[in-house]
């Protein structure tokens, strides 16, 4: 079969077959090569070693009291070493903080991934199967955006107590409409696009299209989307604790320590609710700087795939 | 708006020979100084149209728009000239340039449909050209002058007209409103950047049409900017073919089309096809360097045959063969043997059994019925080509065929059993038998997996196990004239043609017997599109395939297909042998389409398309 | 005419969709307290309360009549502008929470009225001198700010200004019964800590969006036409953003009506959000029903202004829903 000439397509380097294969970098390997990536990268992961390991290096224990409250750390009224002084109950300021960060990152964490789970599915069916279905599910995710994160928690709390479970569910059933509304705004353009009809041609069945013609063309922006998400969730997982509502009152949690230790700002003990301000506002802006590094990568990645 | 040195020295453009000068032209990436277009040297007279044909990253557009002094972002005019009467162009302060713009040099978009601003009236957009140059003494002059071009350009002038907004106009309409504002000032010199690339042939025809006359009435240079050779051969005075970001050979319409001394040239002129003359087309594999990727040498040297050592090391100088005529080649006039070989010839009609049957099938589009009864068929080893202007009805025929399109009633019957509406009600070895190749290569294959797996994917549904998928997707890729170590490249990877050979490739995988081909080549480049025709033709014959070509191209339906089913507004108009239907049609659509469609041969032999009287212009 | 008639049912159309949902959220907020362990008068007495005093309760707040007939005179009333009375101190809850009402309405809109056009500027210079320092220093800046959350930004505040080494401004608003704009002094940190919270992202948006208008191809061509860059701005690329804009300012305003729940609480601000979360910590149902009313209520309505304002500036959409 000598149909074509002998040209190679591939001119632009002048060197024939074979080219070495080269899969499409994720999103993720993009967005890696930034400096603000990785610095985000350092920042989040210090964090987040703090915050679940911080514990084991605690001088006291959580609930154990070492002096009267509200003491500077070179107070006589406290009658252990402090680094940070006492906060409002008498307990060691370090030590509360080391504890305080886990609840709150816990949370945080399961409630973008349920909203991502939920998201992802909602986005996906609506986007592939336009029409009726599509209406009716987006129209219940305006529902669920008409109130905002915040008061649909206070309005769970108020009714069922604060649990952990709920407060959960609270922010991820909140997120999730948002999620889903990305994902369905990428995925609509995907679904035209002919490789899909190419599947439906075959027969594929809808989730094995869902699954593998939808979903890994948008990974990019998902992933954006998560993690804005993720620093968002953090935001109004802390301020709910910030307003007084943790399942269990008696434990560590920052956003809680903001609110107990603002008398002390005025005072002469600031340090319990510096500390964890300073905590909150280097994890967000850790995890604001990956989410950066990831939207400048997916939008780099989508000009290079470039729909012509 | 001040009379200012381009305004002044309009008066002065007609007694010099030349409306336009371009010399030693040089545009470059901002960033890194990669040049884009080189050693560009043009000139147009008043009243003449020159047509600048190039492939799709040529540079053509570039050079175009430097003509108003003009480069897009992240593109910088590094040096030569441009000289329209006494201006420089490139050497215009911010305000001479905004002075000259639309008034000495137009432009016309190559897409009217984002090129008009949806929130004004065309109205305020055509008389707004006119209040910034201060054209015209008072308002009343400048809407006389509107209501004017706009006769010019055969749109109603009337103020229900004028006060619409662009989305109300159709595609044609949207495109003489940018003719329109062009001329609205009498520029000395106007560039046309594909505007009638998206348009239907009739309504193409009518534009250009326009454009000719125009330009010839009132002494405007023209520099129309296309890929389309047939378009040019039909428009242009004189031709300037461009490759890689270089002009490699320049001079009037009828040499460059009968006399071709580049191989390129000599290239685009066998991969065109046309709707009379020769059948046959002929392809050339690959595609052009990218700026920054551009040899010391001619950069079409990779690709030719003909090329000689000295080719790789120095680009070739510019060589006038005959007055007005210039050619950058070594071995100018030496012909290529693959222009000179046939081509692959498609067989003759099949008598064979039938393989794919439509009866009285209606589609519906939300409830409404768009295609009506539509009955033919195709025989085994056999290509039939299903025409239409957009509109027709064809793509939503054919999606429903493909089971695609659910929503149609009718029988279609695969090898003598009729079909369920949706592929998923299909039974596996009928979805297997009947297989789509898609118009747009770059959407068709999924960005995330690799050539092999997405080739491999119909034998997935088949239940072939993974080692004799493997094996059988590197026979099918070496079919499709790639190589089997393309099975582990991504589509990012690949250029256009390459792509569209590994959709091909994927289509036939399973062994179908009935191949639907929806507008395979629209998104490719002519010689591309030529060499991907071949193959299918090839394989079509090897394989003793039924082919279902859906097209707009009716000259390409020549080059391939036994018969042809011309359809309109959802009905089958005429259906009958190629040669037959186009040599001589009996129906009044078919005859105007035919007359519509821009020929090369015809041109040549007995006058342009733009030069024939027309008839009035239908409102759209 | 007929132009005119097809946009008004479209408005229609848009309303209609906003009263129901309006509807089905009043339906979520009386389920939700319909679901409590136990009723309403029980949470309000306690536990270990006299089940008659608990009868009695209950026959006052309606609770023995079936759910539908409770469901429909509490939105009856609500459509009524009299949303009940108040479970913890029994007065009629419009008496308590309309200064508050009105107190958060002035926060809302001092914030808004700086953050928006603060943002449109900031995303509009953006857009001009893209990828240029300023762009990129205030990109930085603004994702910084778009991280924290706001009332760590409310806290971060307080100690820059607000305590003993730097007191400059109130750190707690205390006006007991005048109004806020008499107190402008203690106005501030609320309002700029709702700002910061607003503005990186209002602008980002409003720089994508004026960037997509900047690069379109009519911009280009009226370039091309000869346009002075005074009539490419104001006359081809405004018009253009404008719907993205407005679509902008909903946004903000929706973001707002979260937001003011944690900054009224830090700033001991008397507003609805201080409000809510002293119903919710001591389960007052009748006043949270009534205060998230009026929050979904504000989202709904904003966003309705936003789409038929999108509509208005729109040939496209203004011309195709005739």
């Amino acid at each position: 079969m000598t149909i074509v000439s002998d040209a190679e397509d591939n001119v632009d380097g002048a060197l024939p077959l074979p080219r070495q294969s080269f899969k499409p970098p994720g999103v993720m390997r993009v967005a890696l090569r930034m400096w603000r990536t990785r610095i985000g990268l350092i920042i989040t992961a210090a964090l987040v070693f703090l915050a679940f390991f911080g514990r084991y290096f605690a001088p006291y224990g959580e609930n154990q009291g070492i002096g009267v409250a509200m003491q500077p750390s070179d107070s006589p009224k406290i009658h252990e070493k402090s680094l940070f002084g006492s906060g409002e109950l008498g307990r060691d300021i370090w030590t509360r903080f080391l504890y305080g960060g886990r609840p709150i990152l816990i949370s945080a964490f399961l409630a973008t991934l349920l909203a991502l789970v939920l998201g992802t599915i909602i986005g996906l069916i609506a986007a592939y199967n336009r029409g009726k279905l599509d209406d009716v599910l987006m129209r219940a995710m305006d529902i669920i955006l008409a109130f905002p994160q915040i008061i649909l928690a206070l309005v769970v709390i108020a009714m069922f107590g604060a649990t952990n479970v709920l407060i959960i569910m609270a922010v991820g059933v909140s997120t999730t409409p948002r999620i889903a509304r990305v994902v369905r705004g990428s995925a609509v353009s995907v679904v035209e696009r002919d490789f899909v009809a190419a599947s439906e041609a075959l027969g594929e069945p809808r989730w094995r299209i869902l699954k593998d013609e939808l979903l890994p063309n948008i990974t990019a922006p998902l992933l954006v989307e998560a993690n804005l998400r993720l620093t968002f969730s953090i935001g109004v997982i802390a301020g709910i604790a910030f307003l007084g509502f943790t399942a269990d009152p008696l434990s560590a949690n920052w956003g809680l320590m903001i609110d107990q230790h603002r008398s002390g700002l005025l005072g002469d003990q600031p340090w319990g609710t510096t500390l964890p301000v300073i905590a909150i506002a280097l994890l967000t802006i850790g995890t604001g700087l990956i989410g950066d590094g990831l939207s400048r990568a997916a939008a780099g990645v989508d000009r290079q795939r470039g729909d012509a | 708006m001040s009379p200012s040195a381009a305004a002044t020295t309009k008066s002065t453009a007609a007694s010099t020979i030349n409306a336009v000068t371009i010399k030693d032209l040089r545009i470059v990436v901002d960033s890194s100084g990669e040049d884009i277009v080189d050693e560009v040297n043009l000139a147009i007279a008043p009243g003449e149209v020159l047509g600048l044909v190039g492939e799709s990253g040529s540079g053509k557009t570039t050079v175009g728009l430097s003509v108003l002094g003009h480069a897009r972002r992240g593109v910088r005019l590094a040096g030569g000239s441009v000289h329209i009467g006494d201006s420089s162009m490139l050497e215009l302060d911010d305000k001479q340039l905004r002075a000259a713009r639309g008034h000495l040099v137009s432009y016309v978009p190559q897409d009217p449909s984002t090129s008009l601003n949806p929130a004004l009236r065309i109205e305020t957009q055509l008389m707004e050209v006119m209040e910034f140059h201060g054209f015209g003494e008072s308002n009343e002059a400048r809407r006389e002058r509107a209501v004017e071009v706009m006769g010019e350009v055969l749109l109603p002038g009337t103020r229900q007209f004028m006060r619409r907004y662009p989305h109300q106009l159709s595609g044609g309409q949207q495109q003489r409103v940018g003719l329109a504002m062009a001329f609205a000032c009498r520029p000395s010199v106007i560039v046309l950047d594909e505007p009638t690339t998206g348009l239907d042939v009739s309504t193409q025809a009518h534009v250009l049409t326009t454009i000719r006359q125009l330009t010839s009435v009132h002494k405007v240079a023209a520099l129309y900017v296309t890929h389309d050779l047939a378009v040019v051969a039909n428009l242009a005075d004189r031709v300037a073919v461009m490759y890689a970001g270089r002009i490699v050979e320049q001079g009037p319409t009828r040499t460059i089309f009968d006399d071709p001394q580049h191989p390129y040239t000599r290239y685009l002129t066998a991969a065109a096809p046309d709707i009379s003359g020769d059948h046959t087309i002929v392809g050339l594999r690959g595609r052009a360097p990218s700026p920054g990727k551009r040899p010391v040498g001619c950069a079409f040297a990779l690709r030719c045959e003909l090329a000689i050592a000295e080719c790789h090391e120095v680009f070739p100088a510019v060589t006038e063969v005959a007055v007005g005529h210039t050619v950058r080649c070594y071995r100018a006039g030496d012909v290529p043997d693959r222009t000179l070989a046939k081509g692959v010839q498609f067989g003759s009609s099949s008598t064979e059994g039938i393989a794919l049957a439509l009866r009285n099938v209606c589609c519906s589009y939300t409830g409404l019925q768009v295609v009506h009864d539509i009955d033919f068929e195709v025989h085994q080893g056999e290509c039939v080509a299903l025409v239409g202007e957009s509109g027709s009805g064809k793509t939503t025929l054919s999606r429903s065929i493909g089971g695609l399109h659910r929503d149609w009633t009718g029988d279609i019957i695969l090898n003598g059993s009729p079909m369920e509406r949706s592929s998923r009600d299909r039974p596996t070895a009928q979805r297997l038998s009947i297989q789509y190749v898609f118009q747009n290569p770059y959407s068709s294959l999924h960005p995330r997996r690799s050539v092999g797996e997405s080739v491999a994917r119909p034998l997935r549904v088949a239940g072939v196990g993974k080692h004799e998928a493997q094996r059988t997707v590197g026979e099918m890729l070496e079919k499709v004239s790639l190589n089997a170590s393309y099975a582990q490249l991504y589509p990012d990877q690949l250029s256009g043609g390459e792509r569209q050979r590994v959709a091909i490739a994927r289509s036939l995988v399973s062994r179908p017997s009935v191949l639907i081909c929806d507008e395979v080549t629209s998104a490719l480049d002519v010689l591309v599109q030529a060499a991907v025709i071949e193959l299918l033709l090839q394989l079509q014959r090897d394989l003793g395939l039924a082919m279902l070509f859906v097209t707009h191209n009716l000259p390409l339906v020549r080059s391939l297909a036994q018969n042809v089913v011309v359809m309109a507004d959802g009905k089958i108009v005429e259906f009958g042998p190629t040669d037959h239907v186009l040599a001589h049609p009996t129906e009044e659509y078919t005859k105007r389409l035919l007359a519509d469609t821009p020929s090369i041969t015809q041109a040549l032999t007995s006058g342009t398309l733009a030069s024939k009287p027309r008839r009035a212009i239908s409102p759209e | 005419m007929s132009n005119r008639w097809g946009l008004m049912k479209f408005i229609g159309r848009r309303l209609f969709l906003g009263v129901l949902t309006l509807f089905i959220v009043s339906i979520f907020i009386f389920a939700a307290t319909q679901a409590l362990p136990s009723d309403a008068a029980q949470s309000v007495l306690g536990r270990n309360a006299n089940p008659e005093r608990v009868a009695v309760l209950r026959e006052k707040l309606g609770l023995d009549k079936p759910l539908l007939n409770q469901y429909f005179h509490w939105l009856w009333g609500l459509v009524r502008g009299d949303p009940g009375r108040s479970m913890s101190n029994d007065v009629p809850i419009l008496d308590f929470i309309s200064a508050r009402v009105v107190s958060s309405l002035f926060l809302l809109t001092l914030a808004s009225a700086i953050s928006i056009p603060l943002s449109l500027l900031i995303g509009a210079v953006q857009a001009r001198r893209r990828d240029k320092t300023f762009d990129q220093i205030s990109s930085f800046s603004m994702l910084a700010l778009a991280s924290i959350p706001e009332f760590v930004i409310g806290v971060i505040l307080v100690i820059t200004f607000a305590t003993v080494q730097w007191k400059l401004l109130p750190a707690v608003a205390q006006f007991g019964t005048d109004r806020a704009w008499q107190h402008l002094d203690q106005m501030v940190l609320p309002t700029a800590t709702l700002v910061l919270g607003a503005v990186p992202y209002i602008s980002r948006v409003t720089r994508a969006a004026l960037i997509e208008v900047l690069d379109s191809d009519y911009v280009e061509m009226a370039r091309l036409k000869g346009a002075p860059e005074r009539t490419v701005l104001w006359r081809h690329a405004l018009p253009n953003s404008l719907g993205p804009v407005f679509q902008v300012i909903a946004l903000n305003i929706a973001y707002f009506a979260g937001g003011v729940i944690v900054v009224e609480y830090l700033f001991n601000y008397p507003g609805i959000g201080g409000a809510l979360k002293d119903a919710v910590g001591i389960r007052n149902i009748p006043v949270i029903q009534f205060l998230v009313m009026i929050l979904a209520t504000v989202y709904v309505l904003v966003n309705l202004i936003a789409d038929v304002a999108t509509i208005l500036v729109t040939p496209r959409l203004r011309t195709r829903v005739s």
